[in-house]
């Protein structure tokens, strides 16, 4: 008992030395901007406390509720695109068999996932020019004729999910099947033996079992697509501001911080936006219990 | 007809089956097409002439003529700046590579198999913080840098990256499911430290999960726009923002960035590639191990 007082004393010692530079971090690019914005948000430029007048302020911006309304569109066209999708495709690409095929499609829908980010959008400013667009044919079905056609504000939203389904999916497919890999061959083999179809075993016994996953998805993504800003950014610096500059809620929060020097108004939109974040993200992993491991 | 074999007859397909074999290979081909065609295409673009981009087929190998032709367009754009670009990605993603292995390895060894105060808190504190996307901390991060007058810094993007909860998960993860505690525990009985008993006996173990977390550290934060769009700007930029500032040279896009070293659109697609390539490579050379990695407790679950 004497020996195991200070050994259980030392590891724990030990422990905090091992969390120290990770907590620091946390502290702050974690803590500390989050701590900071709320309280830019609540302050005016001359540093009295106001209350809420900056939410109220940017919520009465002309510009804010059409970018409300534009982020709400694409992220429920994204996130329908996705749920729909990634599942069925997931379930197709496991029926496909073990050998070569099914590891093969997954890489290949895994492959656009390299190209995130900025060059993502680039790519498919190409895609999306129906002069030089590889699948011009496509874009002259719509009756789409040139960029500016194309890229025209009623058309964004979809034009937003389909680049970010193109390079996000293909991960999200691997995961999906991941969780289809699961599921126990015994179960699979009943259901065969009982007659069940490639349908019937789908909605039966692989959807139930991927539900937590798809949840997990449908979070991930919805906090992710309320962030939205290179895919505008990059639209509008390449269409000369035919998409607007102004285009989403993060960009409004970037033009209120650069173009009017008005930090308080951006840590309000900053914090509306993070609070939607962390509210999604909390509620999951409380009751979400996908990361339970204790 | 009536003395059709057993055999046989389970190798003939019925209308049905037949209808659902057709309806899946057509999905599984559309969407093969759907990811690829737009990198392939890319690809091929790079070796136009910028005339040709428009008068040949979409997937007409140009020329290597026009691809050095081309190559030399970027590589000449204002003295080679996309050399910088790069460099400065490198540079930003593989610092804060290092960093994150430095803090989350260590980090999430403790999480899973150390006891101490606040472990629960701070367990349940990474799991919220590593659902947040990392854009919605961008703007409050930005401000907090300016605040302290950091901005411009190469720091002031490599500290902001280098904070990645995802990683602690992963380590986590790895080594309350890989690593038995018993193990741990012979090695203090034979005498062993602390600090030996996570350097000779746990990172060893661990070495597949360090691979794991460089790859999504490294991935996630080359391909990173928001946050240096906002804190590195001019010579700072990494190749992300310099291939957006590449957009107002082309005139196909920009009419008035004639006058201007002008950049035509195949040398746009070649960087482009240039800008995805580091990712791509790793991609192809570790797949196995990232798909593993993908499904981390997704297996488990």
């Amino acid at each position: 008992m004497s020996r195991k007082e200070p050994l259980a004393a030392k590891q724990m010692r030990m422990s905090y030395l091992f969390v120290f530079g990770y907590v620091l971090f946390l502290a702050a690019f974690g803590v500390a901007p989050t701590v900071y914005a709320l309280y830019l948000s609540v302050m005016s430029g001359s540093g009295k406390f106001v209350w809420f007048r900056n939410f109220n302020r940017v919520r009465h911006d002309f510009r804010f509720m059409p970018d409300v309304i534009h982020v709400g569109t694409f992220v429920l066209i994204w996130l329908v695109a996705l749920l729909v999708l990634v599942t069925v495709l997931a379930i197709i690409v496991h029926s496909l068999g073990q050998r070569w095929l099914s590891p093969s499609v997954r890489f290949i829908y895994y492959i656009p996932g390299a190209v995130a980010g900025a060059s993502s959008v680039v790519l498919w400013l190409f895609v999306l020019n129906p002069t030089v667009s590889p699948v011009s044919g496509v874009l002259h079905a719509f009756g789409l004729k040139t960029f500016v056609q194309t890229i025209s504000p009623a058309h964004l939203p979809v034009i937003f999910a389909i680049i970010a389904f193109w390079s996000g999916a293909g991960g999200w497919i691997v995961v999906m099947y991941g969780a289809l890999n699961s599921i126990p061959s015994e179960i699979m083999e009943a259901a065969r033996v009982d007659g069940a179809g490639a349908v019937r075993t789908a909605l039966h016994i692989q959807l139930p079992m991927m539900r937590k996953w798809i949840s997990y998805m449908a979070v991930i993504s919805l906090a992710a697509g309320t962030q939205l800003f290179v895919e505008p950014t990059v639209l509008s610096q390449a269409s000369q501001g035919v998409v607007p500059i102004d285009y989403s809620l993060n960009q409004l929060a970037y033009q209120y911080a650069f173009k009017q020097t008005d930090n308080n108004g951006a840590a309000a939109i900053a914090v509306m936006l993070l609070v939607v974040c962390v509210v999604l993200s909390a509620f999951f992993v409380i009751k979400g219990g996908l990361f339970e491991r204790d | 007809m009536s003395a059709t074999s057993p055999r046989s007859r389970r190798n003939q397909v019925s209308p049905g089956r037949w209808l659902g074999r057709a309806t899946v290979t057509t999905i599984v081909v559309f969407f093969i097409l759907f990811f690829i065609i737009p990198i392939v295409w890319l690809l091929i673009a790079t070796t136009k002439a910028p005339r040709q981009l428009l008068t040949t087929g979409a997937f007409e190998w140009g020329s290597f003529h026009a691809l050095s032709a081309n190559w030399s367009a970027l590589v000449h754009f204002q003295g080679g700046v996309i050399f910088h670009w790069l460099q400065n990605s490198a540079v930003y993603a593989l610092s804060a590579l290092v960093i994150t292995l430095l803090t989350s390895i260590p980090a999430g060894y403790a999480l899973a198999l150390g006891h101490f105060h606040g472990r629960k808190v701070l367990l349940t504190t990474t799991l919220i913080v590593m659902l947040i996307p990392n854009t919605a901390l961008v703007i409050p991060v930005f401000l907090e840098l300016a605040a302290a007058h950091q901005i411009a810094h190469p720091l002031a993007v490599i500290l902001p990256f280098s904070f990645f909860p995802f990683g602690v998960y992963l380590t986590y993860i790895y080594f309350s499911t890989s690593v038995p505690r018993d193990l741990l525990d012979a090695a203090r009985l034979d005498g062993c430290g602390e600090l030996s008993v996570f350097s000779r006996i746990a990172l060893p173990l661990a070495r597949p999960v360090v691979a794991l977390v460089a790859f999504f550290s490294f991935v996630a934060n080359w391909n990173n726009y928001f946050l240096p769009f906002l804190t590195e700007p001019g010579r700072r930029e990494p190749i992300q923002v310099g291939l957006t500032e590449l957009l107002s040279s082309v005139p196909a896009f920009n009419p008035t960035a004639a006058g201007v070293t002008t950049i035509e659109l195949p040398t746009l697609a070649l960087a482009t590639v240039f800008a995805g390539t580091p990712v791509l490579v790793i991609f192809l050379f570790s797949q196995r191990f990232l798909v593993s990695g993908l499904t981390a407790g997704g297996t488990k679950a």
